[in-house]
């Protein structure tokens, strides 16, 4: 069912197009790198806040507050991007391992932000001042290095055909 | 000069050990990138800062003290993953203009950044900003991108 969506799209003229271009994948790819900068570096920053080694003195709701929404302006850009340079070559991609892996490590990060989020971060003026932060919080940060981390280093790899089928 | 030390690099055995394997560029290349998060983040919060958006309450000088160390930290990742990357395809990379972008911009980047960003960070106690400030955060961020824009068009050169 998928698969044969990926081949519809494949075949758009959108697809074509950008498969065909010189200049579309490089530009796009250095949009998608770029934005990486600003998304994964405001992620970092906010997790290392949350494991208690950057930013101690600040509030961890005024890093949350003031950096979070650079984090969604980040994640547009990477998301946008993304999805343009899937159509790159769909079929390809929707078969490549890395991508898969990808795709699971960015599904479990959003899981966690949304654990926290939702769970101890709503109590968070008990502990938003708190030096060394509580350990939930800690794991919370590690998690979310660890998975985002994962995300980078996969898609990075997916440009690799070592495990394609051909 | 440079012809023969960018020879000497491929010819080391960082290079050869690295061109020989097909998994080690892709290890190096992983970590470069993981690096590039954290340089990312350490300098535009600073960049951010100074132009008068990101952490508003904390002075540019304290953000800029805190970020320090995982700037530092995260660059000589950068340069010692970056220079086996470039050692295992050393002379394709001398015949590479982006490469050579990239080269300059890090030179001003690195140079600015730890001269006269630096000052003007630790001198930015005010709350607000100043139209200084602000025009030492867009030569940071335009030097910083013309690194990342020039390391990515490495690969498509």
């Amino acid at each position: 069912m998928l698969f044969q969506f990926m081949q519809w799209l494949e075949a758009t003229p959108a697809s074509v197009a950008f498969h065909e271009s010189i200049w579309s994948f490089p530009i796009v790819e250095s949009i998608h790198v770029l934005g990486l900068c600003l998304f994964l570096g405001m992620a970092v920053l906010t997790d290392l806040r949350l494991m208690g080694l950057v930013f101690r003195r600040v509030p961890l709701s005024e890093v949350m507050g003031h950096v979070l929404p650079w984090t969604w302006a980040g994640a547009v850009i990477m998301v946008v991007s993304g999805m343009v340079l899937f159509l790159n070559t769909p079929v390809r991609y929707y078969t490549n391992i890395f991508l898969r892996v990808k795709f699971c490590m960015l599904f479990l990060a959003v899981i966690n932000a949304w654990v926290f989020h939702s769970g101890i971060y709503r109590k968070i003026a008990r502990w938003d001042r708190t030096i060394p932060t509580p350990t939930y919080a800690k794991i919370a940060g590690a998690v979310s290095l660890l998975m985002w981390g994962g995300v980078v280093v996969a898609g990075r790899m997916i440009a690799y055909n070592w495990f394609d089928k051909r | 000069m440079l012809l023969a030390f960018f020879k000497w690099c491929e010819a080391s055995w960082i290079g050869k050990g690295i061109s020989g394997s097909v998994y080690l560029f892709p290890v190096v290349e992983a970590t470069h990138l993981l690096a590039l998060a954290v340089i990312g983040g350490a300098v535009l919060i600073v960049d951010m800062r100074l132009a008068g958006l990101g952490l508003k309450k904390t002075s540019a000088a304290e953000v800029a003290r805190e970020a320090e160390p995982w700037l530092i930290g995260s660059l000589l990742i950068m340069l010692v993953s970056g220079f086996m990357l470039m050692c295992s395809e050393a002379m394709r990379c001398y015949y590479n203009g982006a490469f050579w972008l990239k080269m300059y911009s890090l030179f001003f980047a690195v140079i600015f950044t730890f001269t006269i960003r630096r000052r003007v960070a630790a001198a930015a106690t005010a709350s607000g900003t100043t139209a200084k400030a602000i025009l030492v955060a867009v030569i940071s961020v335009l030097l910083w991108s013309g690194v990342g824009l020039g390391g990515r068009g490495i690969g498509f050169y």
